[in-house]
C-alpha cells in the first residue's frame, strides 16, 4: 500500500477515560463564577429568624414597597415606549422610519444614573426650564408657582423608562420582523382588518419577545444604585448600601440580598419562560419575505414621527446636551490629573475584566462545543447566572466568602509564621474585576458560543483528522473565524464595565476611583456640573456597542432579523 | 500485519442518552477495500464513523486500525493520533486558507518544500493545479469536494473516511465524481469507508456495501448481490424498486404465483412456510409482444432511455416493468410482458401487504 504512512504511532498510556481537562476546568470556572449566587442563597437558608423580624419591623416593607412600585412603573414605561416604537418603525411607513430604527437605539448609550443626574440639573430650581419659565411668567420665587419635583420616584420611573425601553423595542422589533408574513396576510384575508390583525395576530405573537425585554429591562431597573440613591427611592439595593454599609451590619445587608434574589428569580423565571414560548411563534421560514407595510397619511404621519421622536429626544438628544454643556462650562474644574487616572482606572479594570471573561468563556463554550455533556450544559447555565445578579447583591455575595477566606489565611500565616498578609481578596482591585467577571460573563458567553454555533462541526472533525489537537484547532481555525464574535464580545464588556456602579462603589479599595464611582460621588456632593465631562465620557463610550448593534441592524434590512446584542447571553440560559 | 484487516469494528456499541446509535455494529475492512455503509438517516451510520474517527465514545465493543485498539470504552485515542483521513458532505474546508493551505494542512511536520511538492503533486492529480492561489468560497461544489479529497489524503492516512461525501452535489457530477474518486482510491491502494444514504453512491464507489438498519448491519454483500439477493426485506425494500408478489412453494426451487411457476435459485433452506412473498424487479419484467401476461398500464414515469411503467393485473396486483423508451404506451394501454427471474428472493408472508416499493430515489 503505496499511500499508508507506516509512521510509528505515538505510544498512548492505558488511562481508562482520560482526566479531561476541558471538562474540568470549564466546571470549575463555573464553580467559581457561581460563588457569589451560592453564598447568597448559603446566607438565606443559614440565616436566623429574629434578624428577619427586626427587619420586617423597620425598614424592609419600605424597601419591597419601592421597588415594586419602581419596577411597575419602569416596566409600564418600557412596554408603551418601547411597543409603540417597535410596530411604528417594523409595521408602517412614514418619513424617517429608516433613521428611527437605529436612532431609537441610543439611549441605550445611557446609564440611569447619569441620565437622572442631567436630568436634576436641567429641570431643577435653579435650571434652565424653570428659569425660564419664571422670567416668562414673571415668577419670584418657588412659592408662585408648582413644578413637578424631579428628585422624586415619578422621576426616576420616566427617567428609567426612557433610557431601558430599548430592551423591550430591541425584541419586539426582532419578533415582528420574524413573524410569519403568511400568518398575517392570512388573517387579511380571512377578514380581518389592520388594526383587529394587529391586536389578534401580531401582538400575541410578539408576547413572549415583549416579556423578555421587560424582564431585562427590570433586572436593570433592580441594578440600579445610582439613579433611585440620588433620587432618595429607598429601594432594596438602597437597602444594602444603608444597612451594610451606612449602620455596618453586613447580616443584615445580607438579608436585604437574599430578598432581591427572590425578585432576581421571578424574573429570571418570567424571562426563560417566554423564551421559551418564543420558540414556538416564530417559524424561521418566511423571514425574509417583506413585511407588509401600512403607508400612514397626513396626521398619521407627524403623529408616527413624533411617538418615535421624543423617546430620542427625551432618552438621549437632550441630556448629552445639557451634559455637553456643563461640561464645557465646567471643562478646567473637571479635566485634572485626578480626572485622568480615574479615566485610566476605568480602562485598566474594564480591560482586564473583559479579556478574562473572554477567555473564561472561550473554555467553558468550547468544553461545551467539544464534549457535549450535560455536565457542561448545567455548567454553562451556571456561570451565566451573574447577569441577573443586581451588583449590590453580587458585592454580598464577594465580600463574604473573600473576607472569610483573606481572614483565614492571615490567621493562618501569623499563627503559623508570624507575617500578617492583610487583605489579598477584599477590598483589593481583585475583588473588582471578580465583580464584573461575573456579572458580564454571560454576555461573552452568550457570543461566543452563538459564533462557535456558526461554524460546521465538520470543521472541527477535519482539523481534528489533519492532527490538530482540539486546543490547537481552536487557536488556528475557530480564532481566525470567530475574530469579529470575539472582538464584539470584548467590547461589549468593556463597556458595561465601564458604566457598572454599585459593585464598583462596594468592593473598590480605599481611595480609589473610576470613572463611574468619580460621578457618582461628585453627583452625590451636588457638583454636577464637575460631574458632567465624566457622565459624558462614559456616555460616548457606551455608545460604542449601540454603534455596533445599529450596523447589525442595517443589515438586516431585507427583513432578516437581528440578534440584538446585549441580550444574547439569555438563551444560553434559557 | 499480524492480521489481514486493516480496520476492525468488533461489536460496538455508541449511546446517545437513552438511545442507541449504534448497536452491536461489526465489520472489518481488508487493506485497499472500498466499504460502504449504506441505510437511511438515523440508521446510525454517521455515529459509526465518527466512532471509528475517535468523535464517539464507545459503549461496549472494540474498534482496531492495523490491530491496534484505538477505541474501547473508557478509551479514546484522539481523532488527531489516528493517521485517519475524513471528507465530509458539507466539505468542511477551512474558510480563510487558500486552496493549497488547505492541502497543506495536515503536512505541518513535513519539510517547507516537500509540502509543496505534496500539495502541488495532489492538486495536478485532482485537477486543481489552476486553482490553488484561490479560496474556497470561489469554487464550485465540485471543486471543494475535490480539495477536500486532496487535503484528507495528503497526508496519507491510513484510512479514509467518508460521510456523504457527494451528497451535497447534482446528480451529473456526483456520478462523475463517483468514479473519478473511486478510481483514485484504486489507483493508489487507499482503504476507505463510505457512509451514504444513496445507492447509487454506494454501488459506483463500494467493493462491498453494509445495509444499515437501528444502529446495525443486516447485510453485507457486493453491491449486486444486495440488490438481487437481499436477505431481508428491509433491504429489498430499501434497495432499489420492486414488489412482492404472494405466491406458494411448490419445490426447492419453485414457486407458484399467479404470474406462473417462478424458477431460480433458492438459497433460503430455513425458509419453511409454504405461503410466501416473491421479489419481482422491474428488470425481471420484460416487456414481450407474445409473453404470457397481460396488463394495464396504470402509471408511467419516463426516465429518459427507459420508462418505468406501473402495471395492474387482472388480479389487481400491480408489477414495476423497465421498458426501453421506444416502447412508448399510455395510461389505460395493455401490454404483454414475461418474467425472467434470475434471482429468486423470497420471504415469509407479512400481515400487512407491501403492495409496491419506491423507495429509489428518482
Amino acid at each position: 500500500m503505496r499511500a499508508v504512512a507506516v509512521e510509528s504511532v505515538p505510544e498512548t498510556p492505558r488511562n481508562l477515560r482520560l482526566i479531561d481537562r476541558w471538562t474540568l476546568s470549564s466546571v470549575l470556572l463555573a464553580a467559581l463564577v457561581a460563588l457569589p449566587v451560592l453564598t447568597v442563597i448559603g446566607l438565606a437558608v443559614g440565616s436566623t429568624g429574629d434578624i428577619w423580624q427586626h427587619l420586617l419591623s423597620t425598614s424592609l416593607p419600605r424597601y419591597i414597597r419601592n421597588t415594586l412600585y419602581l419596577m411597575l412603573g419602569v416596566g409600564v414605561a418600557v412596554c408603551v415606549l418601547g411597543i409603540s416604537t417597535a410596530w411604528l418603525v417594523t409595521m408602517c411607513r412614514f418619513p424617517g422610519r429608516r433613521v428611527f430604527e437605529w436612532l431609537l437605539l441610543l439611549p441605550l448609550a445611557m446609564p440611569a444614573y447619569v441620565i437622572a443626574y442631567a436630568y436634576t440639573d436641567f429641570l431643577e430650581y435653579a435650571g434652565v426650564v424653570q428659569g425660564v419659565l419664571r422670567a416668562f411668567f414673571g415668577w419670584q420665587s418657588a412659592r408662585d408657582y408648582w413644578f413637578p419635583e424631579v428628585r422624586s420616584l415619578g422621576g426616576a420611573i420616566i427617567f428609567m423608562g426612557f433610557v431601558l425601553y430599548p430592551y423591550v423595542y430591541l425584541l419586539t422589533r426582532a419578533a415582528f420582523l420574524e413573524q410569519s408574513v403568511s400568518m398575517i396576510e392570512a388573517s387579511r384575508l380571512l377578514g380581518r382588518g389592520a388594526w383587529h390583525t394587529f391586536f389578534s395576530v401580531s401582538l400575541p405573537s410578539v408576547r413572549p419577545a415583549i416579556a423578555v425585554g421587560l424582564a431585562l429591562a427590570l433586572m436593570e431597573t433592580l441594578n440600579d444604585f445610582g439613579t433611585v440613591d440620588y433620587f432618595a427611592v429607598e429601594t432594596l439595593t438602597v437597602g444594602i448600601f444603608d444597612v451594610w454599609l451606612g449602620m455596618g451590619n453586613l447580616a443584615g445587608g445580607a438579608q436585604i440580598a437574599v430578598v432581591m434574589m427572590l425578585f432576581v428569580i421571578g424574573l429570571i423565571t418570567l424571562e426563560n419562560i417566554s423564551r421559551r414560548h418564543q420558540r414556538y411563534y416564530q417559524p424561521a421560514s418566511t423571514r425574509l419575505k417583506q413585511l407588509p407595510a401600512y403607508p400612514l397619511v397626513g396626521w398619521q404621519r407627524i403623529a408616527a414621527t413624533g411617538v418615535c421622536f421624543v423617546p430620542v429626544l427625551v432618552g438621549f438628544i437632550v441630556p448629552v446636551l445639557v451634559l455637553g454643556e456643563l461640561a464645557w462650562v465646567y471643562f478646567d474644574a473637571s479635566w485634572t490629573p485626578a480626572f485622568r487616572t480615574y479615566v485610566l482606572n476605568s480602562c485598566l479594570l474594564s480591560v482586564a475584566a473583559a479579556l478574562i471573561a473572554l477567555l473564561v468563556a472561550i473554555v467553558i463554550a468550547y468544553a461545551r462545543r467539544l464534549k457535549g455533556s450535560r455536565v457542561l450544559k448545567l455548567a454553562t447555565r451556571i456561570a451565566s447566572l451573574g447577569y441577573a445578579l443586581p451588583g449590590a447583591v453580587l458585592a454580598v455575595g464577594i465580600i463574604v466568602p473573600f473576607a472569610a477566606f483573606d481572614n483565614a489565611l492571615d490567621a493562618w500565616m501569623r499563627a503559623q509564621l508570624g507575617i500578617s498578609t492583610g487583605l489579598l481578596l477584599s477590598g483589593t482591585v481583585t475583588a473588582v474585576v471578580f465583580a464584573y467577571v461575573v456579572r458580564f460573563l454571560a454576555i461573552a458567553l452568550g457570543q461566543v458560543e452563538a459564533s462557535l454555533e456558526k461554524i460546521s462541526p465538520s470543521m472541527d472533525m477535519a482539523a481534528r483528522t489533519l492532527g490538530y489537537g482540539a486546543g490547537e484547532t481552536f487557536v488556528r481555525y475557530h480564532a481566525p473565524l470567530i475574530r469579529g464574535g470575539l472582538f464584539t464580545a470584548l467590547m461589549i464588556v468593556f463597556v458595561d464595565c465601564m458604566k457598572e456602579l454599585p459593585a464598583t462603589l462596594i468592593l473598590r479599595p480605599f481611595n480609589f476611583d473610576t470613572l463611574a464611582t468619580h460621578v457618582y460621588e461628585f453627583a452625590s456632593d451636588e457638583m454636577l456640573g464637575e460631574a458632567a465631562l465624566g457622565s459624558l465620557t462614559i456616555v460616548i463610550v457606551g455608545l460604542l456597542p449601540v454603534l455596533l448593534l445599529t450596523r447589525m441592524i442595517g443589515k438586516s434590512r431585507n427583513g432578516g432579523p437581528d440578534q440584538p446584542t446585549r441580550p444574547a447571553p439569555m438563551a444560553s440560559v434559557a | 500485519m499480524s492480521t489481514e484487516y486493516l480496520l476492525e469494528v468488533d461489536n460496538i456499541t455508541c449511546r446517545y442518552g437513552r438511545d442507541r446509535a449504534v448497536d452491536g455494529l461489526s465489520f472489518r475492512a481488508r487493506p485497499g477495500s472500498l466499504t460502504c455503509l449504506l441505510g437511511p438517516s438515523g440508521c446510525g451510520k454517521t455515529t459509526g464513523l465518527r466512532a471509528i474517527a475517535g468523535f464517539q465514545d464507545l459503549d461496549k465493543g472494540e474498534i482496531r486500525i492495523e490491530s491496534r485498539c484505538v477505541s474501547k470504552p473508557g478509551y479514546l485515542l484522539p481523532p488527531e493520533r489516528r493517521q485517519v483521513g475524513m471528507v465530509f458532505q458539507d466539505h468542511a474546508l477551512f474558510p480563510h486558507l487558500k486552496v493549497s493551505d488547505n492541502v497543506a494542512a495536515g503536512l505541518r511536520h513535513q519539510q517547507e518544500s516537500l509540502r509543496r511538492q505534496t500539495v502541488s503533486g495532489l492538486l495536478e492529480r485532482m485537477g486543481l493545479s489552476a486553482l490553488g492561489e484561490r479560496f474556497p468560497h470561489e469554487l464550485s461544489g465540485g471543486q471543494q469536494q475535490r480539495v477536500a479529497l486532496a487535503r484528507a489524503l495528503a497526508p496519507r492516512p491510513r484510512l479514509l473516511l467518508m460521510d456523504e461525501p457527494f451528497s451535497n452535489l447534482d446528480l451529473d457530477l456526483r456520478e462523475r465524481l463517483g468514479v473519478e474518486v473511486h478510481d483514485l482510491l484504486k489507483e493508489h491502494g487507499i482503504t476507505a469507508v463510505m457512509v451514504t444514504h444513496d445507492q447509487y453512491d454506494a454501488f459506483v464507489l463500494g467493493d462491498e456495501v453494509g445495509i444499515m438498519s437501528q444502529g446495525n448491519i443486516l447485510q453485507w454483500d457486493t453491491p449486486y448481490n444486495v440488490y438481487h439477493e437481499p436477505t431481508s426485506r428491509f433491504v429489498a425494500d430499501f434497495i432499489g424498486n420492486g414488489v412482492f408478489v404472494r405466491g406458494t412453494r411448490t419445490g426447492e426451487r419453485a414457486v407458484n404465483t399467479e404470474l406462473g411457476d417462478i424458477q431460480g435459485t433458492l438459497d433460503r433452506p430455513a425458509l419453511t412456510s409454504a405461503v410466501v412473498d416473491v421479489l419481482i424487479r422491474p428488470d425481471d419484467v420484460l416487456p414481450d409482444p407474445d409473453g404470457p401476461i397481460s396488463a394495464r398500464v396504470s402509471r408511467k414515469a419516463f426516465k429518459g432511455a427507459d420508462i418505468m411503467y406501473t402495471l395492474t393485473l387482472p388480479s389487481g396486483t400491480t408489477l414495476l416493468s423497465m421498458f426501453p423508451s421506444h416502447d412508448n404506451f399510455a395510461v389505460g394501454d395493455h401490454v404483454r410482458v414475461r418474467l425472467n427471474v434470475d434471482h429468486l428472493v423470497v420471504f415469509p408472508i407479512e400481515n400487512t401487504v407491501t403492495e409496491s416499493m419506491t423507495s429509489s430515489p428518482a
